[in-house]
C-alpha cells in the first residue's frame, strides 16, 4: 500500500521544527506503524538524507519507549495499542498520515519524533518504589495480598510510562501516569509504611512540571494499557487524607 | 582523623512552615479539592434558590412572604437581615475561591501544554463540550450574575422595580423578551457547567467505589435538568401569560 506521510522534523532542542512530505510507497499492510518509519528512513539513507529520529525498543508493546500522535491520536487510531503494536491495515492506501511528537512543556522535543521524558523518572524517584533492605529475594507467599488488590494493583502496574496520557490531554497533565504508579504501590501491602509521604512526594514532584486534572477523560481513552480514570480518584483522595493526617499517630510523617 | 560530615548536626534554618491549609492550597490537587468543596457549596445554594424561587408558581403571597422569611431569618434573635447577609458573605467567599481556583488552574495548564501546540486538530475521545468549556461557561456565568443581582436583587436593570415585591418584580422583567433570552442562554451554560462539574467533583475529592460510580453521572444528569427546567420555566412561563400580574 501507498501513504502520505507528513511527519515532523526539527534537529535538535532549540532549533526551529516543521512538516516535512514524505512518500512511503510500497508497504505491506503487517508492517507495523515503526516498520513502516524503518521502510521510510531506509529509503531516505540510500537517498543520503538524515532519517527520521523515534523512540523505540521492545516493539512488543510493554516497554513504553515508542509513541507518537498519528492524525491527531496519541498511538494511532487503534484504542489500547501502543505505536509500535499498530499496523498499516488499520490505514487505507492513499491515506495522508500526520506524525508528531508527544506536545507538552514537560516533553520538550530532543529532535523529530523523539522527545525527553526524564520528567516521569523524576516523579518515580519521588516515591515510585518502597524502602526495603535488599538481600535475597524474599520467600514467594510470604506477605498476604488479597486478592482483588492484588488485580486492582496490577491494573495499575500496567503503566508503560510512554506518555501518552499526557500528551493526550487538554491540560498536558501527568495525573494518569503517576496515580497508576502511586496505585500499584499504595494498594499493597508492601507499600503501606510509605503510602502517605509517596503520595505527597510525587504528586508535588508531578505539579513541578505537568499541568493539573480537569476530568476530561482523555488520558484513559488514549492509555495503551487502558488504565482507569479511578486511580486518579485514589490518588487524590490518598493526598488529601495524607494532608489532613495526624502524622504521628498514623506513624506517618 | 579526618573529620566527616557523619552524625555532624546540620544547622538547618527552621524556616516557619507556612500554615498546612495554605500549602495545601499550593498544590493543584488541594485547589481541585476546594474547587469541588466550593463547588458543592455553590449547587446547594443554586437548588434552594430555584426551590424558593418556583414559589412564584403558588401565587404572589406565597412568593413574597418567602422573600419576607429570608430577610426576617432568626426572628426577634438576631438583627433584621443579619443571617441573610451572614449567608451571602458566606456565598461570596465560596464563589471567591471557587474563580481563584479556576483562575490559577487555567493560568498553569495553558503553562503546562507548552508553546508549540498540535497542527493536527484534535480528536476529542473522551472529553465532552461541557468539560471543554467549563471556563467559557463558568466566565458566562459570572456575568448573568452581575446582571441577575442589578435585575432583580438591587433593580438598578429594572426600570419597575419595587423593593420587596418579588412577584410583580418577576413579572416585569420577564416581560422584556430580550431579557428572557439572555436568562435562557445563561441557564443553559449553567446547566453545561454544573453537569460537568457535579460528576467531576468527585473524582476531584477522590470519592470512586465501584459499586456507586454509575450513580455520579446520573446524579449529574439529574441536578443539571432540576436546574435547567425549574429555572427556565419562570421566564416562560411570563411570556406565555401563565404568571401575570
Amino acid at each position: 500500500m501507498d501513504v502520505i506521510l507528513s511527519v515532523w522534523r526539527q534537529t535538535g532542542p532549540n532549533t526551529e521544527g516543521g512538516f516535512v512530505r514524505y512518500e512511503a510507497n510500497n508497504i505491506p499492510d503487517h508492517a507495523s506503524f515503526l516498520e513502516m518509519l524503518d521502510i521510510v528512513n531506509e529509503d531516505l539513507n540510500d537517498r543520503d538524507e538524515e532519517p527520521i529520529a523515534f523512540d523505540h525498543d521492545c516493539r512488543e508493546g510493554i516497554c513504553g519507549m515508542c509513541g507518537v500522535m498519528i492524525n491527531g491520536q496519541a498511538h494511532g487510531p487503534q484504542l489500547g495499542t501502543a505505536t509500535c503494536q499498530l499496523h498499516m491495515r488499520k490505514f487505507k492506501d492513499g491515506d495522508t498520515i500526520r506524525i508528531e511528537p508527544w506536545r507538552a512543556d514537560g516533553f520538550p522535543v530532543i529532535r523529530d519524533l523523539a522527545v525527553d521524558r526524564s520528567a516521569f523518572d523524576r516523579i518515580v524517584e519521588a516515591g515510585g518504589f518502597i524502602t526495603v533492605p535488599t538481600g535475597s529475594a524474599p520467600d514467594a507467599n510470604l506477605i498476604p495480598v488479597p486478592k482483588p488488590a492484588a488485580e486492582a494493583s496490577m491494573d495499575a502496574a500496567a503503566c508503560i510510562g510512554c506518555g501518552a496520557c499526557v500528551a493526550a490531554c487538554p491540560n498536558s497533565a501527568a495525573q494518569l501516569f503517576t496515580s497508576a504508579k502511586v496505585a500499584h504501590l499504595n494498594l499493597l501491602p508492601q507499600g503501606q509504611a510509605e503510602r502517605y509521604t509517596r503520595v505527597v512526594a510525587m504528586v508535588d514532584e508531578m505539579e513541578q512540571w505537568f499541568g493539573a486534572c480537569s476530568n476530561h477523560g482523555e488520558c484513559e481513552i488514549a492509555c495503551p494499557k487502558s488504565i482507569s480514570i479511578d486511580f486518579i480518584a485514589l490518588m487524590n483522595r490518598d493526598y488529601i487524607r495524607a494532608k489532613f493526617r495526624q502524622g504521628r499517630l498514623a506513624g506517618q510523617r | 582523623m579526618a573529620h566527616t560530615d557523619v552524625g555532624k548536626r546540620a544547622s538547618v534554618k527552621t524556616r516557619r512552615k507556612r500554615p498546612f491549609i495554605i500549602e495545601f492550597y499550593s498544590s493543584d490537587v488541594g485547589k481541585k479539592w476546594a474547587m469541588a468543596l466550593s463547588g458543592v457549596l455553590l449547587l446547594g445554594y443554586l437548588l434552594a434558590h430555584l426551590l424558593g424561587n418556583l414559589k412564584v408558581f403558588l401565587g404572589p403571597e406565597n412568593v413574597d412572604l418567602y422573600a419576607e422569611a429570608l430577610r426576617d431569618l432568626g426572628g426577634e434573635l438576631v438583627p433584621r437581615q443579619s443571617i441573610l447577609w451572614l449567608m451571602r458573605g458566606g456565598l461570596l467567599l465560596a464563589y471567591s475561591i471557587h474563580v481563584h481556583a479556576a483562575l490559577s488552574l487555567w493560568w498553569r495548564n495553558r503553562k503546562a501544554r507548552g508553546s508549540v501546540g498540535y497542527q493536527t486538530r484534535s480528536t476529542y475521545l473522551a472529553a465532552t463540550y461541557a468539560s471543554r468549556f467549563m471556563a467559557y461557561t463558568g466566565a458566562t456565568v459570572f456575568l448573568f450574575i452581575l446582571f441577575h443581582l442589578s435585575d432583580l436583587t438591587f433593580g438598578g436593570a429594572n426600570p419597575d422595580f419595587v423593593y420587596g415585591d418579588v412577584y410583580a418584580n418577576i413579572v416585569a422583567t420577564f416581560e422584556r423578551v430580550p431579557v428572557v433570552i439572555l436568562y435562557i442562554v445563561a441557564i443553559l451554560a449553567l446547566g453545561m457547567h454544573v453537569w460537568h462539574g457535579t460528576w467531576s467533583l468527585f473524582q476531584s475529592i477522590g470519592v470512586n467505589n465501584a459499586k456507586f460510580n454509575k450513580w455520579r453521572n446520573k446524579l449529574a444528569y439529574g441536578v443539571t435538568a432540576f436546574i435547567v427546567v425549574g429555572n427556565i420555566s419562570i421566564p416562560l412561563a411570563v411570556q406565555f401569560g401563565i404568571l401575570k400580574l
